[in-house]
């Protein structure tokens, strides 16, 4: 994984430039305290942005206190009921679960020529696999669901997995690319002279070693599509809304449900992401990531 | 190979010899998938959807739809009210990242756990983000109480339902983004440039100026570009907890309004094709300034 979080061992050389500042000494210079009162100050807004909706998520009323007047947890079982939760959320891992594989499977053959062969037109072919990252969803998003319309697929469920995978593709390319090219080559050249064909080079060489990389760019690609809001409601017909668009609909329709139903449901929407975010990290590390993405656009 | 089947035969492997050299094999085929996926969802669309634009519903000649954008000063203020929002919040999470990931780039405990919290912020997402300010940043929220009780106002400050709201939305969700980006470049410049430069007697300071915000500054016009995709096509928080009909009507909003509630699918296209060209001339400018930079090694893993 990364050196720069689990090596134990610090820089000598480093040490002596800064680690008396901000190692031992518990009285820092201005600039860190400056700093980590920063920091704090994010993680403050953020806690109470995040506390908010789940304090009023549990409670019985609250208008103008610091804590609501009384506790209960049945704007869970209402939000359930009233948003039809369970029957979004099937949607929502079919939505999710169809564009992990399918992305997988067209990303990963692309990203594996990507990684090993150098070849007449390969910066054009990164060139568009960067280009649905780079562009805002919603200005291909109206043109696809424009397109989408047209063939009648706007609106069902293939409409609104079609569209999800226009950038989950080249993601898992992004990340597949850097993944294959750390893995040594001599490894497929042994077993080609061992006589083993592409295929099998593919399934029981490459497959394994790059279990772990398919998990990650998977987890990913499942918390970007779970979390996906432009191209789903651009696409989503009343069936095939996921819980994201759910979510929006009743924020922007305020007034018409308890607003703790709807924060219920936010909860709901909080907490499956978390879960998703805690698996994922336990296999990547996001500045690792980032570092071998910025290879990838700046090549 | 098709253009090969009318040869003698002796040249056919010839030719696949001379195109394998330049590294044309049939692994290549691998890739057909993604190129026909890409052409078919991405690229016919969009290419569909510019000649949309050019082909208006209420006709009027091929530039009826762009004249209309710039003539109209409804749809035309998206575009400035899309900057005025997209550049203070790109810029506010790139300057604000650099003090904090130069002080924090060495390895020191819990250094995880902060990289962990800073990615939630990007997990929840622009409409999770903006239910949490209506309620924190609301007259009656805890932020306004807490202000209030400190006797740093007099009456609630109005934080939602405007530029405010949004701005504070395309900061908590962008500058993690930035902070981890630029913490990432950081890590990729030798500690070794900077210690040999204190040997010589450099402050801080200078350590600061003249060694790694030179080898900085590459890495920080990508992330500025990339913290600016992220802030320019801004949506969801736009309608929550913006003010979605007047000041922080963004040019994504005047696109959706066009082709999905007026079914004017030719304006709409025109307003994304406007939009996808604003924010290209954007990266353009601060690629163009970065390709004046210091391009050399950096020394370490980057």
């Amino acid at each position: 994984m990364s050196t720069t979080v689990i090596d134990p061992v610090p820089t000598p050389v480093a040490d002596t430039a800064a680690a008396p500042r901000s190692g031992r000494r518990l009285v820092g210079s201005p600039g860190t305290w400056l700093v980590w009162g920063l920091v704090a100050f994010f993680f403050v807004n953020l806690a109470g942005v995040v506390f908010s909706v789940l304090v009023s998520s549990l409670s019985v009323r609250w208008f103008g206190t610091w804590l609501p007047d009384g506790w209960t947890t049945h704007w869970y079982s209402d939000a359930w009921r009233e948003f039809n939760l369970s029957s979004v959320l099937v949607v929502t891992a079919e939505v999710a679960l169809s564009v992990v594989v399918v992305s997988v499977l067209i990303g990963l053959p692309a990203s594996y020529v990507l990684a090993r062969r150098t070849f007449p037109g390969k910066r054009l072919v990164m060139l568009l696999f960067l280009l649905p990252i780079l562009i805002p969803p919603i200005a291909y998003g109206i043109p696809l669901a424009t397109v989408l319309y047209k063939v009648h697929l706007a609106g069902s469920l293939t409409g609104v997995i079609l569209a999800n995978l226009v950038p989950s593709v080249p993601f898992v390319v992004l990340t597949m690319t850097p993944f294959i090219e750390q893995i040594d080559t001599k490894i497929e050249s042994a077993a080609r002279m061992c006589g083993a064909s592409t295929a099998a080079v593919f399934f029981r060489v490459l497959g394994p070693l790059l279990i772990p990389g398919i998990l990650a760019a998977s987890i990913l690609v499942l918390v970007r599509t779970v979390g996906m809001f432009e191209l789903t409601f651009l696409t989503s017909g009343p069936t095939s809304e996921t819980l994201v668009i759910v979510l929006f609909n009743n924020v922007l329709g305020a007034g018409i449900r308890a607003p703790q139903s709807v924060d219920a449901m936010a909860v709901v929407y909080t907490a499956s992401m978390l879960v998703l975010l805690v698996v994922a990290l336990r296999f990547i590390n996001p500045t690792q990531l980032v570092t071998r993405l910025k290879d990838e656009s700046t090549a | 190979m098709t253009a090969a089947t009318g040869q003698p035969t002796a040249t056919r492997p010839a030719l696949r010899h001379r195109l394998a050299e330049r590294g044309i094999d049939r692994a290549l085929l691998l890739l057909v998938p993604g190129l026909i996926f890409i052409a078919v969802l991405f690229l016919y669309p969009f290419l569909y959807g510019v000649g949309l634009s050019f082909s208006p519903q209420q006709g009027g000649g091929p530039f009826a739809n762009y004249r209309k954008f710039f003539d109209d000063p409804y749809l035309r203020n998206t575009l400035w009210t899309t900057f005025r929002l997209a550049l203070p919040a790109a810029l506010i999470n790139v300057l604000a990242s650099i003090p904090m990931a130069y002080k924090l780039r060495r390895p020191f405990r819990g250094k995880r756990t902060l990289t962990t919290l800073l990615v939630v912020p990007i997990t929840l997402g622009t409409v999770l983000t903006a239910e949490g300010l209506l309620e924190y940043l609301a007259p009656a929220g805890w932020l306004n109480k807490t202000l209030l009780a400190l006797h740093l106002i007099d009456q609630p400050i109005e934080l939602v339902h405007n530029y405010w709201g949004v701005l504070f939305s395309l900061i908590i969700t962008g500058f993690p983004f930035a902070f981890l980006l630029t913490m990432s470049y950081l890590s990729g410049i030798d500690p070794t440039l900077e210690s040999a430069a204190a040997t010589l007697g450099a402050g801080w300071r200078e350590r600061f100026r003249f060694i790694t915000l030179p080898l900085l500054a590459p890495g920080l016009a990508i992330t500025f570009c990339l913290s600016f995709v992220l802030a320019f096509s801004v949506f969801p928080s736009a309608f929550l907890v913006g003010d979605p009909s007047g000041r922080t009507r963004v040019i994504s909003i005047a696109a959706y309004h066009a082709a999905l509630e007026q079914f004017d699918f030719s304006l709409g296209s025109t307003i994304a094709v406007i939009m996808t060209v604003a924010m290209l001339i954007v990266i353009a400018a601060v690629l163009a300034w970065r390709g004046t930079l210091y391009k050399g090694a950096s020394g370490g893993k980057g």
